[in-house]
């Protein structure tokens, strides 16, 4: 399939079910340009994409592309997606995973996959809300957020998921927003492209329940316009520090590649040349001659 | 004097390297063609405490240990006193005089080691040489031994056993143990075996995180993982384990995991996953007693109904409990072949005493095969849940030219669309629960139950897993039917409920307080008389369960 495809080749049957105006849909579309350029490229073979996402309004983008998917469960989606690279090197393995789901509920499991340097790209949803569930604070909504569970205003602040990415040894680092859908597009595709783990935390407003369109359209810029050099961590770093995922009082957020570094990746480490796909099993014939 | 079976116990503290030992005696009676069975008992520490094993050896085929032995190896004093109800009129005590105040034959293990500037684990070796003279056998016997089971300073430990073969030259013999035709055959953990069985049925991927009594496995696998050929992968915790086994599985590795209970309760979310999603996936389940932390290097069959019942929603399952090594391996197999051909999650229960005990075995391993399963050959447009052909969908797996593989947690549609519609929802189920009658036609071709003893007899006793083994030997002479179900989901009623017919008394036999296996078989109608449990973390022993028996049946 090294023809060129377009983005309708991408599309499924089922129903959109996102609400009007949500920023799902802009990560929807600059997903599918990505796999699409991706694809007419020449860089990957469609048949070789792997999408993967957990649970939440963000989930639902598994039905509406037209790839491999697994569809999995609220939080765990970096397991599954360590596990088919484990399985099959040639795979291109992109996980889209919400705030709640990814910094929450997975936490762990997106910390040890950074760690490892799986060679797989986190998409996250960041609206900073629980959609799905009607409203609730999540990890990284302001301190003081009034939700379904936190009517007096969420007693916690936020974290900072690509402070916490950076110091965990991620190898690449970035932030999108919805409201930037062709900058969007070039980092997914940066990201896929990336050898190693990639995170790209992606700002989407709820339309719903945290509607931060005005928010974030006055605050927003790109790293790349000022010279940042994503090869320096600590410049990296100090970045990260410059929006707190805080509320009102917060100053200018900067969005694209934070940091990008090589790493070897922990798939190439631990299968050493092995094939997981050949099932034939070897005799046992002399290594149960050193039990006796 | 000479014995129809002889047990040796050698105690000592955590880091006396009791296992080692335990080993090498069992090595040793191998050689002589016996049957072995190791049972090994420790707390949960890493120095200090009191660490023994009991070496059983008979002429003929054992699964269990006897609470009295023949020779005691006390490498301390609380060796001695812990174990000296264990003696009988002739049985003999070893010891390091260099520590151990006793009666019987005792070299200065300590000295000995040391004089050569040995650490002081190597008083193993010395009492192994000693052990050796006292059941009469040949030196180059234990040189053999030496060899096939140490790595480090093999002459010198060769040596240190030379002398304390030649320290216990007045009691040559007093205990012979004379060879017997047949073995040496290969001596096996549960966990090996079951690390075995599933290589040989294509096992490519095994993770898991450690917890006792499972650890076995991943430390096996991890050690031969290249003669193997297999990937081992211990990550940040259970979720993730079975997470990861779940997305290799996706893609189309043969994965297995392991874990004992609390590690299991960490999976079960993605039980239910595989149960919806419909992925292959064996795990080991090796029980400990609980609840909860409970005693972690101790025994016990307490998660029956819990592996049974685990998950959210329903869903099929197939549950197995093998009864010795050999059984382990085999199932071990099956585990992994079923979870392919029925794309479903299946759960082999093991415990501590299987897991950890060592068995003597004879595996024929050409009798295990990597089964076909049934895989999308191209035709037409691929649908991961195409119902077709019933419950069961061919299989494609990511990066296959013209397919596109969805799976999902979610209810869906036959192409793995995320679906609510109420006539999928109720299709959904069907097709995963019709595969119940699938696997037990599959089961019906397989043994599922094996029956041991009196098989005529009206007196039953059912039992399973690990338990088994110490239940048919206390049985025996008794006019007694063993009857133990190798599968316990789907229960194999088909070829269970005619041993519960026209009996005069059926008794339960199980490592937990609540009956179990009683109360899933009166799930299924079948009516057991009267229960005998344990549940002191420790395993039923030969004599101790001779006597119960006898009264329950007087």
């Amino acid at each position: 399939m090294a023809a060129g495809i377009g983005v309708s080749d991408l599309n499924t049957y089922a129903t959109n079910t996102w609400c009007p105006g949500c920023g799902n849909f802009a990560i929807e579309r600059a997903a599918k340009l990505a796999f699409v350029e991706l694809v007419s490229e020449g860089e990957v073979k469609r048949e070789n994409l792997v999408m993967l996402s957990g649970i939440g309004c963000h989930g639902k983008i598994a039905d509406y592309i037209d790839l491999n998917s697994f569809y999995s469960i609220h939080g765990r989606v970096p397991g599954p997606a360590t596990g088919i690279r484990l399985a099959n090197r040639e795979l291109v393995v992109v996980g889209f995973a919400g705030d709640g789901d990814a910094y929450g509920e997975g936490l762990d499991h997106l910390i040890f996959a950074a760690k490892r340097n799986v060679n797989m790209t986190m998409i996250i949803h960041d609206n900073r809300v629980y959609g799905l569930t009607t409203g609730q604070f999540t990890p990284t909504s302001p301190k003081g957020f009034e939700g379904k569970s936190t009517p007096r205003g969420a007693p916690e602040g936020p974290i900072n998921p690509i402070q916490l990415m950076l110091s965990v040894g991620a190898t690449f680092v970035a932030r999108a927003y919805s409201g930037r859908l062709d900058h969007m597009k070039d980092v997914f595709k940066r990201a896929i492209m990336h050898k190693g783990f990639a995170l790209v935390d992606a700002l989407q407003p709820c339309f719903t329940f945290f509607d931060t369109y005005s928010y974030y359209n006055s605050r927003v810029y790109d790293l790349q316009d000022e010279k940042h050099d994503h090869a320096d961590w600590n410049a990296a770093s100090a970045k990260s520090r410059e929006w707190d995922y805080g509320g009102e009082e917060s100053g200018r957020i900067p969005i694209g590649i934070f940091y990008q570094a090589e790493r070897p990746t922990y798939e190439d480490a631990v299968v050493a040349g092995k094939n997981l796909l050949d099932s034939s099993p070897p005799g046992l014939q002399d290594l149960l001659r050193e039990h006796m | 004097m000479t014995n129809d079976e002889y047990s040796v116990l050698v105690g000592g503290q955590a880091g006396d390297g009791i296992k080692q030992a335990g080993n090498s005696i069992g090595r040793l009676f191998n050689r002589l063609g016996y049957w072995v069975f190791v049972y090994e008992d420790y707390p949960s520490l890493i120095r200090g405490g009191h660490n023994f094993a009991i070496v059983r050896a008979k002429p003929t085929e054992i699964h269990a240990h006897r609470d009295m032995v023949d020779v005691l190896i006390a490498l301390n004093q609380e060796s001695v006193e812990r174990h000296k109800w264990r003696l009988k009129p002739r049985s003999l005590v070893v010891f390091d005089q260099s520590k151990v105040k006793a009666d019987g034959l005792g070299p200065p293990m300590s000295e000995t080691a040391k004089s050569r500037g040995l650490p002081s684990i190597v008083r193993n070796t010395v009492a192994l040489g000693s052990l050796a003279s006292v059941v009469g056998v040949g030196f180059e016997s234990v040189e053999d031994v030496i060899r096939s089971s140490i790595t480090k300073r093999v002459d010198e430990n060769i040596a240190v056993a030379k002398e304390g073969y030649d320290m216990a030259e007045d009691h040559r013999g007093t205990i012979r143990v004379p060879p017997v035709k047949g073995g040496p055959r290969p001596l096996l953990s549960g966990n090996e075996a079951i690390a075995l069985g599933a290589v040989r049925a294509g096992l490519k991927l095994y993770v898991a995180y450690p917890m006792t009594p499972s650890s076995s496995i991943l430390h096996y696998l991890s050690a031969n993982a290249d003669r193997l050929n297999v990937v081992v992968v211990h990550p940040e915790n259970e979720i993730a384990v079975i997470g990861m086994a779940e997305g290799a599985a996706y893609a189309g590795a043969r994965t297995m995991v392991g874990t004992s209970g609390g590690g299991f309760a960490l999976m079960v979310e993605h039980l239910s996953l595989a149960g919806q999603a419909e992925i292959p996936v064996p795990i080991v389940l090796a029980q400990r007693p609980g609840p909860s932390t409970g005693v972690p290097t101790h025994t016990a069959q307490g998660d029956l109904l819990f592996a049974l019942f685990a998950g959210h929603g329903e869903f099929p399952r197939v549950l197995m409990a093998p009864g010795d090594a050999e059984e382990a391996f085999h199932l071990s197999a099956d585990a992994l072949n079923l979870a392919w051909k029925f794309q479903v999650p299946v759960i082999l229960m093991s415990d501590k005493h299987l897991s950890e005990s060592t068995y003597s075995t004879e595996l024929d391993e050409d009798r295990v095969k990597v089964e076909p399963f049934p895989v999308w050959r191209g035709d037409g447009q691929y649908k991961r849940y195409s119902q077709a052909d019933g419950s069961i969908s061919l299989l494609a797996f990511p990066g296959t030219d013209g397919a596109i593989v969805k799976l999902n947690s979610y209810e869906h549609d036959e192409y793995g669309v995320t679906t609510e519609e109420p006539e999928l929802i109720r299709r959904g189920h069907d097709k995963r629960l019709g595969k119940t009658k699938l696997i037990e036609a599959e089961l019906r071709k397989r043994q599922t139950v094996r029956v041991f003893g009196d098989i005529a007899s009206r007196r039953v006793i059912v039992t399973w897993g690990s338990t088994r083994g110490a239940v048919v030997e206390a049985a025996a002479g008794q006019s007694l039917k063993v009857v133990q179900p190798l599968y316990l989901s789907p229960l194999p009623i088909w070829e269970l409920s005619s041993h519960f017919e026209n009996v005069e008394k059926v008794v339960c036999v199980e490592a937990n307080s609540t009956a179990q296996l009683s109360t899933w078989l009166a799930f299924h109608g079948l009516g057991v008389d009267e229960n005998v449990l344990k549940y002191d973390g420790r395993p039923f022993t030969v004599d101790q369960l001779e006597e119960e028996i006898k009264e329950v049946f007087s």
